[in-house]
Order: structure tokens, then C-alpha cells, then sequence
């Protein structure tokens, strides 16, 4: 367990200690003060019952920040190590493949979250100046339950994509193809009408929007949970076998 | 302390080491020479447990590197090609971080890192990122990496490659002070370096070991093809004469240098060593001698002749 502590703590450093890390989060703050600005501008607007949440959501800034932000975060955690030869060093040690991985995903997803923070301070604005009731612990909780799972399958999504290369470049881009490709089926889940075909049902679970609205309502279903965290779990453990492969490649 | 047999390594279509068998016991030092894409650094990886052989098995303090990976990993310590670094990283931190991945506890790593950055001579950088530091520090920060578990075993992938003479030096100091204790293999393709540092050369081509000796038995295996060189002032004749009438002499070239001397050189049987033979007969003739050398075959000779006929074969 202090091995994990140790890598863990390694792969935050790296974060918070390096001129990205900050460009990343400078670069996330922009597009959620953008949110914020269009989230005033509706709030003054067009009055409606929505919590703010669900109305930051609607903004649309949330998946372009999950879509851009998260093969910028993740695309260093294996590539770079596998082009300057760190990897080397790393896996020469005895510390466990699945050490080594779970490391990477959660130090890319708790940076993810840092850069996440500045919207708490948005909703908290918000509800300073307009009145208390629109916005409770529960839908912020509830966003940002959203966030973290979301943020999970697409940062875990990331470290695989970034263990296949040893290009930062090429991990980016495969993991914004790949990225992109699974909010594409959430378009094509929200279109389908709902039948009994297997497929469609498959499809529909993919519903990204429709989860995440929920999540921004404050409401927690738990098919999504399962949904997240499955799919994250698939990923990471992808991640593993390719990290492994190089004991029977 | 190594054992390794029919170890066979194959990447995509290209076999980078090909059925190689050597042993190496505990305290020795021991250089693998060979010229690049010799298969030394794969000879290595696999050794260091970073990848599984094709096949074969190596075994490390009794340990197979491929089943008790955790177990040989803890006893070596290894530095890759090119040390790499993590360059954001101060010294001192990426020690102790390097000395917890190898299991040390908070203790015991703070003091093992304080002990290797002393015996490393980084001292006085503990507190500088790694990536403002000189090459010559690099390479003793990746020392300092490898030896901080107190590993059985060392493994160095060319430790002195890139480095200046002076540098050079402090390094192989460091690793000739580590001998008795430490078993070491060090990978090289300079020459001098294994006649320096290392009690035994394992010597790969191609692929495959082709010769392993301590380098003087290596260069007494040449000393067949060695000479002796005598500058003696005599009549032509009357040397002749003699160099004819040793048994030991198997072959002579006499050729006329300035004033009555000559200058002689003698290819002595069974690498002979007719020195003092000589003196005593030019004293016992009277006559001058201004010159007495055996030119001895390095261990560049030895080398080029191991390889050569496998390289001409290639081409």
C-alpha cells in the first residue's frame, strides 16, 4: 500500500509541478467562467424552475470541457514514461502492473477534479446573489457525483489510449477519437426510439446526456453509477493487459 | 549469483540474443563487451526481469527473474541505457521515492538515501532538479538509484557513456569501490574501460558470447601472435646466427636502422617471453643494446579479431 502512496503521490506531483498542469486548469476555468457567463445571461433572461445545475449543464461547456480536457490530462501518464525511459526503471522495481495503473488513474482523476473546483465557486456566486433555494446540496452534490464518473470512464478511457503509444500526441488523439466516439453514441442513443431490440437496449445505456441531466437534477440512478463505473473498470483493466503485454509481446 | 542458459531472445523477425549460456558468482565484476546491436542491452532487460525471455531461463540468487519477479527485482538494482530520469524531480526526492518503490520503509530510506547520495558524491545537490543537473551528475543520480536497496546484484547499461574523462573516472572509481560486496555487470563497448574495471569479459557478437576470461587470460590466449623488439648494434650476420640458434625464436625480421643497429623483431614460440635471453646474449657479446620491448595484444586486438570474421561473413 505505501508503493501506491509513493506512485500516487509521484503522478500528482508531476501534475501539480509542472507548467501543463496549470495550462490544463487555466484552459478549464476559462470554459467554466464561459459557462458562467451564458448561465448569468439565461438566469436573467428567461426565468425558469430549473436548479442552476441543471442549467449550467444545459450550457453544453461541461462536454467540451470533458472532451478536451481529459486526453490533455491523461495523455502523459504512460506515453511519456515509455519515451524517455522511465518506464523502464519503473516496472523494474517491484511494484505490481496494477499498481502502477490504478496510480496513473487516480492521480490523472483527482487533478481532473482540482480543475474542477472553480465551478463550485460559480454555483456558490450564484446562489449568494439570487435566492437561496436555487440551488441545495443535493444537485450540486448530485453534479458533481456526475462529474467525478463521468470524469472517471473518460480519464480511464485516456490511460489506455496513453498506454498504447509511446507518442503523447498519438495517446492524445486516440483518446479524444475514442472519446468522441462514445459521446457520439450517447446522439445516437437519445435518437433511437425505445423498442425491445437488443441493440437499442444496449445502446441505450449509453445515454451520456440523459445520465448526466439526471446527475445535474441531483438525481442518482443507480444504472448509471453501474454504468460509469463498469465501463471505467473495463478500461482500467485494458489498460492493465496492454501494460502486461510487453511479458508475452 | 547469475545463472543464465539457452537464453534466447526474439523480437518481430529479428533474434537479438541467440542461445547464450554464462554464469557470474557473487563479488565479481563482470564487463559484457560488444559493439552495437550486440544484444547486450536485451541481454540485460531480460536480466533485470523488465521482459521475459523468448526462451531459456536466467536465474538471479537462486531466483528464476521471470516467477519470483518481485523477488530477483529486489535484489538488483538496474540502470537502463541512457539513465533516464525523471527530470522535474529534485535529487534527493527522487531518491527517496525511487528507495519506497523497492520496499524500503520511511526510515530505513531516508537513511539509505542519505548513505548512497554520500557514496555517490551528491551531497551538495540533493536540493537541485534533476533536470538542471550536468550529465555527469545525471549519471550518478541513476547510481545512486541503483544502489539505494542495497541490491546483491548491479546491473549498469553503459554507465559511462556520454561522460567526460574526468567524469569517466569518478564513475569507474565508484564502481570498482563497489566490488566484493556488490556482484556487477556492466555493459560497455569501450575497451579500456573493461581492462579497468572489470575481472572478467564476456565478450557478444551477433547474438552470442564469444569468449569469456579475465582480460589477461584473454590476452595471454593472444600472446601466441606477440613480438618481442630488440635494437642491437652486432654485424648482421653474427645475429642472424643467433636468432637462428634459439630454439625459442620461430620467426625473425632483421631490418637496418641508423648507424651498426638493427632492428630486430622476433615472433617467440608458445608466447615466450625472451627478454632476458636477450640481454644476457648481447652482454655476453658485447654488444649495444638500445631497445627491448614486448609489444603485448590489447584487449582491442582480441576484440577485433573475436568479431571480425563473423562481421566479414555479414558483409
Amino acid at each position: 500500500m505505501s508503493i501506491f502512496w509513493a506512485l500516487l503521490r509521484r503522478e500528482l506531483a508531476s501534475f501539480f509541478f509542472s507548467l501543463t498542469g496549470y495550462v490544463i486548469i487555466a484552459a478549464i476555468t476559462l470554459l467554466t467562467g464561459l459557462s458562467f457567463v451564458v448561465l448569468i445571461h439565461n438566469l436573467g433572461t428567461d426565468p425558469s424552475p430549473m436548479p442552476v445545475t441543471e442549467m449550467f449543464y444545459r450550457t453544453y461547456f461541461f462536454w467540451l470541457i470533458v472532451l478536451l480536457a481529459s486526453p490533455v490530462i491523461t495523455m502523459r501518464v504512460f506515453a511519456l514514461e515509455k519515451a524517455t525511459g522511465t518506464f523502464e526503471t519503473l516496472m523494474t522495481t517491484p511494484v505490481g502492473d496494477a499498481q502502477v495503473v490504478l496510480a496513473k488513474f487516480f492521480g490523472a482523476l483527482i487533478f481532473y477534479l482540482v480543475a474542477w473546483l472553480p465551478l463550485l465557486a460559480c454555483l456558490f456566486t450564484v446562489r449568494h446573489f439570487t435566492n437561496q433555494n436555487a440551488l441545495d446540496g443535493g444537485t450540486v452534490g448530485g453534479m458533481f457525483l456526475g462529474i467525478f464518473l463521468v470524469g472517471g470512464l473518460f480519464i480511464s478511457l485516456g490511460c489506455f489510449a496513453s498506454s498504447l503509444s509511446r507518442s503523447q500526441m498519438a495517446a492524445a488523439m486516440i483518446a479524444f477519437v475514442l472519446g468522441v466516439s462514445l459521446f457520439a453514441l450517447g446522439f445516437l442513443a437519445e435518437a433511437l426510439p425505445a423498442s425491445a431490440h437488443w441493440q437499442t437496449q444496449v445502446i441505450s445505456y449509453f445515454a451520456l446526456f440523459e445520465q448526466m441531466r439526471d446527475f445535474a437534477r441531483g438525481v442518482v440512478d443507480t444504472r448509471a453509477v453501474t454504468f460509469y463505473a463498469s465501463a471505467t473498470f473495463l478500461f482500467l483493466f485494458l489498460t492493465l493487459r496492454v501494460v502486461e503485454s510487453r511479458r508475452w509481446k | 549469483m547469475i545463472e543464465v542458459s539457452n537464453l534466447t531472445k526474439r523480437y518481430a523477425g529479428r533474434t537479438a540474443v541467440d542461445d547464450i549460456s554464462f554464469t557470474v558468482a557473487r563479488g565479481e565484476i563482470v564487463g559484457l563487451l560488444g559493439p552495437n546491436g550486440a544484444g547486450k542491452s536485451t541481454t540485460m532487460r531480460v536480466l533485470s526481469g523488465f521482459m521475459p525471455a523468448t526462451s531459456g531461463t536466467v536465474r538471479v540468487a537462486g531466483f528464476d527473474v521471470f516467477h519470483d519477479a518481485d523477488e530477483t527485482r529486489r535484489r538488483i538494482g538496474y540502470m537502463p541505457e541512457n539513465n533516464p530520469l525523471y527530470p522535474e524531480m529534485r535529487v534527493r526526492e527522487y531518491l527517496k521515492f525511487r528507495a519506497r518503490l523497492k520496499g524500503l520503509g520511511w526510515k530505513k530510506s531516508r537513511q539509505r538515501v542519505t548513505t548512497v547520495m554520500e557514496q555517490c558524491g551528491l551531497g551538495d545537490v540533493g536540493r537541485r532538479v534533476i533536470g538542471q543537473l550536468s550529465k555527469g551528475y545525471k549519471q550518478r543520480v541513476g547510481l545512486a538509484d541503483a544502489l539505494v536497496h542495497d541490491p546483491e546484484l548491479i546491473i549498469l547499461d553503459e554507465p559511462t557513456i556520454g561522460l567526460d574523462p574526468q567524469q569517466i573516472r569518478s564513475v569507474r572509481t565508484l564502481i570498482k569501490s563497489l566490488a566484493g560486496k556488490h556482484t556487477v555487470l556492466i555493459s560497455t563497448h569501450i575497451l579500456p574501460e573493461v581492462e579497468m574495471m572489470c575481472g572478467r569479459v564476456l565478450i557478444m557478437f551477433d547474438g552470442r558470447v564469444l569468449a569469456s576470461d579475465t582480460p589477461e587470460n584473454l590476452q595471454r590466449r593472444m600472446a601466441g601472435g606477440s613480438q618481442i623488439i630488440a635494437e642491437i648494434a652486432a654485424p648482421e650476420a653474427a645475429l642472424r646466427a643467433a636468432w637462428d640458434h634459439l630454439p625459442e625464436v620461430e620467426h625473425f625480421d632483421l631490418v637496418a636502422t641508423d648507424g651498426e643497429f638493427f632492428r630486430c623483431a622476433l615472433t617467440p614460440r608458445d608466447g615466450a617471453d625472451l627478454r632476458a635471453t636477450i640481454f644476457a646474449l648481447a652482454q655476453q657479446n658485447r654488444w649495444a643494446l638500445r631497445e627491448l620491448t614486448r609489444s603485448r595484444h590489447s584487449l582491442e586486438d582480441i576484440y577485433m579479431q573475436v568479431t571480425r570474421p563473423t562481421t566479414e561473413a555479414v558483409e
